[in-house]
């Protein structure tokens, strides 16, 4: 194995094919529209099908394709138009309406509508562009850069945008050169825990080849955090990305196989890999002799079948031996004996899809974004009290200020931001007072949280923050694996005494006992399930400490949020006779309407939904919640 | 949950056609468990026995596996598939009020199936699509921002099938087929 000359030739030429039909395409009008699974729920296929209809009724010479995520979550679903003499303009909120509209008014009426763009992809004299917004400025796309702006379903497209030249390079070296550059760029693994890729590699690379053994990498894509949908979306809008890097750190680490570990959650996801490396293998990017040197490699798909703890290297291992997710004992590492026994090479969708980066331009380019310790990008799912969710790409280092408020436009309706929770259920809940704290593996450790999957929650003031501890652990105890018994036993005692806490029931006993539980079930752990199951419940007792006491003395929850300690009140000072909104939506028929027309809440029959306080026009505003629960018959005394 | 007529020999016979296809490498189990189940939609202790047999493993590894990984359902789907999501950013918008207004309005717990087997009700972790808090998938199909009020009209829509409800079948019928074809072909 190793130098073989000419790899760069024969991507060139297929480069040069892709880019003739790419710039044909180009010359004529294409409207891009988003269908990664975000976009589907919110109605991309019938804006698709509307466009065509248009498009073929009215006989306009345009092409609409179907590209993945672009990332901006909120104003889905998305379309991209590019009409020659035109800036390309984006288009959200669609509906078969608008889209139909569009069609006549821009396709051929070469009127662009500005009034329902949103953006236009590059910089011009009629319309704002992206990098005309703080979040254009703060963000720096690296692998979601192409996300939504390629087909994932057509190599074509890929290989124009210099795909798989980061192969054909690494080709041309010795695998030890690759593994140097990967090594001296100081790529960290963005499954969560940060190791060095490049030492990974090495040490996969160094096992002893002697006796023929087959060595193995698996690219994991086992995304389980509630609440963090990166993976998902790169596998649906760029998939040779991700199998680029594969086969990289396939020819690095001296593997002839690799497999891709997907949910089997993610069907479009499970689907468009599929195509995609169906298409790397007629282009002979992947099988044997890739690109004309000696070295082979092929891919597999595995579907994983939905366990939180396979995002776990040994635990992911045993599921596709055919035995249950369950860890084992570390060391031997899996890059010395995993998969079948043999040496092999786990990287995280993220981690593989820098690689071809790193590459093609070098370490010292790479080490030139993000902080010194955890150079390059961070790719976070933005959601919760938010205003522009969705994905977002940003450089290690950039503060949580400059993430939620710039980048994010900060928290909507005039709330007041109460936390930030980053890393999902093995992550922490901070404060805005860390809200200057920067982004990277070591500040974000130092501070409670991980860097973990990357999933980003903002919580407001009506966000309980003994609730959404309670959320995280209930969600890790029934995911954890039932091996050691501090995870099995201790996070179900705490989720007990955390369940206690919502219901008012608590006492400051447990509150000690909740706090050494944490602190045994973390070093009581085998894997990373275990370990950083606690953090949800640490970082909350440790920055939001009068919460739990309000509701362990007062029987209070202060933002209105657990559902025992609440109750619906309709304020008679408010209430109008005149309407009846909030009776419809009740599903249990809870609200009455009093002797003197105004309406009340049967206490006895409500469930507490919130249909009642949506339902309430705003020039009333009379529903309210209260709490505790007893300060309603206080309140009807008073108004009797 | 009793078996209908007639399904013992359809279990029988789908497992049978699936296990022929594979050689008794332990390391085929979860592949074989998926074609079950999307074969008969769920995986019957009948059909665990049987696969454990052409694998040469005690049937308990089977159900070990089966019980361990969310994918799996011991319950055979309802004809209507309602699911809710319980990713971070739907519990905290009020994922939960939309679970038990099902579960009201079905008279079931979660993970479980009508006993006419036309409702199943089921909680997900994350469908990924969280700008549109609170979501439901209902036949394949996402709904985004479901109030209780919802809910009501989503029962009404599937029992009646009235003429709206295409959005909530017609989608699902669009685009099932093809990817189950495609699914079911990849070996």
């Amino acid at each position: 194995m190793g130098f073989s000359p000419g790899s760069i030739e024969k991507l060139e030429e297929m480069k040069n094919k892709a880019l003739e039909k790419i710039n044909s395409l180009q010359e004529k009008t294409v409207v891009m529209v988003g269908t990664a699974t975000c976009g589907k729920a919110a109605g991309a296929i019938e804006v698709r099908e509307a466009l065509k209809e248009e498009i073929e009724s009215k006989g306009v010479d345009a092409q609409v394709i179907e590209v993945g995520c672009m990332g901006h979550c909120y104003p889905e679903p998305l379309i991209v138009i590019s009409k020659p003499g035109f800036p390309a303009l984006c288009y959200g909120d669609l509906d078969e309406g608008l889209a139909k509209r569009l069609v006549n008014d821009f396709l051929i009426e070469d009127d662009p509508c500005f009034d329902y763009a949103l953006v236009a992809l590059e910089p011009n004299e009629y319309f704002p562009a992206f990098t005309d917004f703080p979040r254009g400025v703060y963000e720096k796309k690296i692998i979601l850069e192409n996300c939504g702006f390629i087909d994932p379903e057509d190599i074509d497209h890929y290989l124009a945008k210099d795909g798989y030249e980061g192969l054909s390079k690494s080709l041309e070296m010795n695998p030890e050169e690759v593994i140097a550059i990967i090594k001296d760029s100081k790529l960290r693994g963005r499954g969560g825990a940060g190791f060095p890729a490049g030492t990974k590699w090495e040490i996969c690379r160094s096992i002893s080849n002697g006796n023929n053994t087959e060595k193995y990498v698996i690219c994991n894509a086992d995304e389980g955090d509630p609440g963090a949908f990166m993976d998902r979306s790169i596998l649906e809008s760029n998939p040779h990305q991700v199998i680029e890097g594969l086969i990289i750190a396939g020819y690095a680490g001296g593997a002839s196989r690799g497999y891709m570990y997907v949910r089997s959650e993610y069907p479009q996801a499970v689907r468009r890999v599929r195509t995609a490396i169906e298409q790397a293998r007629e282009k002979k990017l992947l099988g044997d002799n890739i690109l004309g040197s000696n070295f082979s490699f092929d891919i597999e798909v595995f579907e994983g079948s939905g366990a939180f703890v396979c995002g776990e290297e040994t635990a992911l291992i045993n599921s596709m031996e055919g035995k249950m997710g369950v860890p084992k004992h570390r060391p031997p590492f899996p890059a010395s004996q995993g998969f079948r026994l043999n040496p092999t090479i786990i990287n995280n969708v993220k981690t593989l899809s820098y690689v071809p980066y790193i590459i093609r331009k070098g370490a010292d380019w790479f080490k030139g974004i993000g902080t010194e310790e955890s150079p390059g990008t961070a790719v976070f799912a933005l959601v919760g009290k938010i205003d522009f969710t969705g994905l977002v790409e940003v450089p290690m280092g950039t503060s949580l200020q400059n993430l939620i408020y710039d980048v994010g436009g900060g928290v909507p309706q005039e709330k007041n931001f109460k936390a930030v929770q980053i890393g999902g259920p093995s992550g922490g809940c901070l404060p805005e007072d860390l809200m200057d704290s920067p982004i990277d593996f070591d500040s974000l450790q130092k501070a409670g949280a991980i860097m973990g999957s990357g999933g980003l929650v903002v919580l407001n003031e009506d966000d309980c923050m003994v609730e959404i501890a309670r959320y995280f652990l209930d969600f890790t105890q029934k995911e954890s694996c039932g091996l050691c018994t501090f995870c099995r036993l201790g996070t179900k005692h705490m989720l007990d005494i955390l369940e206690k806490i919502t219901r008012g029931k608590g006492d400051f006993d447990s509150l000690k006992i909740l706090q050494e539980l944490a602190e045994d079930v973390k070093k009581g752990s085998l894997c990373g399930l275990g370990k950083t199951a606690p953090n949800p419940v640490l970082t909350t007792l440790r920055y939001f400490e009068e919460e739990y006491k309000a509701h362990i003395e007062e029987g209070r929850c202060p933002a209105l949020m657990c559902i025992d300690l609440i109750a619906f009140y309709i304020l008679p000072e408010k209430c109008s006779k005149l309407c009846s909104a909030c009776m419809g939506p009740c599903p249990t028929d809870a609200i009455y309407t009093r002797d003197d027309g105004l309406k009340a809440v049967d206490q006895e029959k409500c469930v507490k939904c919130n249909s009642c306080l949506v339902a309430c026009p705003p020039e009333y505003n009379a529903v309210i919640k209260l709490s505790p629960p007893e300060l309603v018959k206080e309140k009807e005394r008073e108004n009797s | 949950m009793e078996l209908l007529e007639g399904e013992r020999e359809e279990i029988l016979n789908k497992v049978n056609e699936i296990v022929k296809g594979y050689d008794d490498n332990r390391e085929n189990l979860i592949p074989i468990l998926q074609k079950v189940q999307m074969g008969i939609g769920y995986l019957p202790l009948l059909a665990q026995e049987k696969i454990a047999e052409a694998l040469n493993i005690p049937p308990v590894d089977v159900y070990g596996l089966a019980t361990f990984y969310n994918q799996f359902r011991l319950n055979p789907p309802g004809k209507h598939q309602v699911q809710v999501c319980m990713g971070t950013a739907c519990h905290m918008i009020g994922g939960q009020i939309i679970m038990d207004s099902f579960e009201r309005r079905l008279e079931i717990e979660e993970g479980e199936t009508t006993s006419d087997r036309e409702f199943s009700l089921e909680r997900v972790a994350c469908v990924g699509c969280c700008a549109i808090a609170p979501v439901v998938v209902i036949n394949d199909f996402v709904e985004g921002k479901v109030s209780p009020l919802r809910v009501d009209g989503i029962m009404l829509q599937l029992q009646e099938g009235k003429e709206d409800s295409n959005s909530l079948e017609g989608e699902a019928e669009d685009k099932s087929p093809e990817e189950k074809n495609e699914r079911g072909n990849q070996e």
